[in-house]
């Protein structure tokens, strides 16, 4: 890792964009630091792709400042240290695997033979498709293609990973390669920012969450922040106890409110929503109305 | 510089990889097939009328005339095939955006895109016409004066071409870039035979007419000018400049200039185009 650790890799501030006939982006917030997975949340149209988009420099916006490892996005020194995978990309079908990355060590002026022969051996190996080395896209399965896409992405070491959808094609034993890949990137100081409809995909592995809706960013926090506090089971000597909405701090006092009425306590278990619960209640079912 | 390359290759690779290269080659060796039998057949067929005639530069003028036509249309129909889907049809289907959030700019996208189809078809026109010319020169004692000095105009329409096609996909779908193209390249020919017409029965309009999309369109004044240089002298040599597809007229210096000039400017005004457009 070469980035200042103190310095973050994407940094946003009060985006905007509006295309013809719908407003994307209104007024987005977002960091990313080193080594932090950030997953990227929010029903279809939400703007999550426009965002992403924003940060590759492949969309223009409107207004507010998006930097990317220090430099305006978009820019030659951002695009330098940027691995992206599109939700709709496509490779040249004719290109084999290893041809499809020796062009990208071409494109970020990384050598091709020699370390670059290692590189692409361990970036193949890394997403499970060794033995598909000069298989050709056009005859991988969509699968493969998104895994090849994710290796293309971590070609060049990119300061940070801007991913759209990356797990949407694949198998569950492929998500899990996926999460291992995108792991191993974090702990090399890789900052992740990982679109996804996928909650469970986000829960396992990002750190920090931020749900968008129509264009703003609903909320945002640690995924052990956003889905805690919200009610404890505690059984007693004279049954269950459930109290909603309370946080972890009031636990303590409950119990020992139960304990001086004179209840036995057996157990005492916080209750946590999940993603699920959290996205539902902030987006509800605005997404199947779209 | 090297990333214009990069991309360069990739391109040449799609048509080598698609067969494009292979179906060309084929085709072009059959056409040059039937040029043979038609070079053959006329030199059977008119040879003593030439002689006695002493109009010998006619037929090779002719001959020459068509085989520009079908030279620069073939390198057209090329050119636009192989830039109609460069950005926007190339985008749509989502081959553009990984290439274009590496450290490559997208002027050097397009450049590379370009230099790859210029390439391609530059070559293509200066071969087959260097090859027209020679098999014609085997079977005809006297080529046009300037039948060799035809050719640079032709390689320089076919390149016009393919800066055109690479401005127009900046904004249109494949398909769509490819129809406008070609309807273009029709449209321009139309009007230069037109302007033929009109300048030999004295119709001003037509001629203006012809300037104007000559200004528009410069491949076309180019063709003209090849044409104009197989044109033999005399009264005869106006049924050369009246076709066979396209009134010849000289452009000298200044079409090549204004043609290049040309050029710069589709590059450029495609950059911006491209550098403004959300992917």
């Amino acid at each position: 890792m070469t980035a200042n650790a103190t310095e973050l890799v994407v940094q946003a501030t009060g985006l905007t964009k509006a295309y013809k006939r719908s407003v994307a982006l209104r007024g987005v917030d977002i960091e990313v630091a080193p080594g932090e997975v950030v997953g990227l949340l929010g029903p279809n149209g939400a703007g999550k792709s426009t965002l992403t988009k924003v940060l590759t420099g492949l969309v223009r916006p409107d207004g507010g400042t998006a930097r990317v490892v220090g430099a305006p996005a978009g820019s030659i020194t951002a695009r330098t240290r940027v691995g992206y995978l599109a939700e709709l990309f496509r490779f040249p079908g004719w290109a084999s695997a290893d041809e499809v990355l020796i062009l990208h060590q071409r494109l970020v002026g990384r050598p091709v033979t020699g370390e670059g022969v290692a590189e692409r051996e361990q970036l193949l190996a890394e997403v499970g498709l060794t033995h598909a080395a000069d298989t050709r896209v056009e005859t991988m399965s969509k699968g493969m293609q998104q895994r090849l896409g994710l290796a293309q992405a971590l070609i060049g070491d990119p300061a940070v990973l801007l991913l759209d959808e990356p797990t949407s094609a694949l198998d569950p034993a492929g998500r899990h390669t996926v999460r291992e890949v995108l792991s191993r990137a974090r702990d090399r100081g890789i900052g992740v920012l990982l679109n996804t409809h996928l909650l469970g995909e986000v829960e396992l592995l990002a750190d920090r969450v931020v749900l968008i809706d129509a264009g703003q960013v609903v909320t945002a926090g640690s995924v052990s922040d956003l889905t805690a506090g919200h009610g404890v089971t505690i059984e007693t000597d004279d049954g269950t106890v459930e109290r909603a909405g309370v946080t972890r701090d009031e636990v303590p006092g409950i119990v020992a409110e139960l304990v001086a009425s004179g209840r036995e306590i057996y157990a005492v278990v916080p209750r946590r929503s999940t993603l699920e619960d959290l996205y539902l209640s902030l987006v509800g079912d605005r997404e199947t109305q779209r | 510089m090297t990333e214009i390359f990069v991309i360069a290759r990739l391109a040449l690779q799609e048509a080598v990889r698609r067969r494009v290269l292979l179906v060309v080659a084929v085709l072009t060796l059959a056409s040059a097939v039937l040029y043979f039998i038609g070079c053959l057949s006329l030199k059977h067929h008119v040879g003593g009328f030439l002689a006695t005639q002493n109009i010998d530069p006619i037929v090779p003028a002719t001959l020459l005339g068509l085989a520009s036509f079908g030279t620069l249309f073939l390198g057209s129909v090329l050119s636009v095939f192989l830039t109609a889907g460069a950005v926007r049809g190339d985008a749509d289907r989502g081959l553009v955006q990984p290439l274009v959030v590496r450290p490559v700019g997208r002027g050097a996208y397009l450049a590379g895109r370009a230099l790859a189809a210029l390439v391609i078809s530059a070559t293509y026109v200066l071969v087959v016409s260097i090859g027209a010319t020679v098999m014609t020169r085997l079977f005809f004692a006297e080529l046009p004066p300037a039948a060799w000095q035809a050719i640079p105009p032709l390689v320089l329409g076919v390149c016009v071409v393919t800066v055109v096609t690479l401005l127009v996909s900046c904004l249109l779908s494949t398909v769509a870039t490819g129809i406008s193209v070609l309807m273009a390249y029709g449209a321009g020919l139309v009007a230069g035979l037109l302007g033929e017409i009109g300048h030999t029965l004295g119709a001003n309009t037509l001629s203006s007419i012809a300037d104007g999309v000559s200004y528009a369109l410069p491949f076309e004044a180019m063709y003209r000018d090849a044409l104009n240089k197989l044109s033999p002298a005399g009264p005869l040599g106006q049924l050369v400049q009246l076709g066979p597809l396209g009134g010849a007229r000289s452009g000298g210096i200044g079409l090549w200039i204004y043609s290049i000039g040309y050029m710069v400017a589709c590059g450029a005004l495609a950059t911006w185009v491209f550098r403004k457009s959300d992917l």
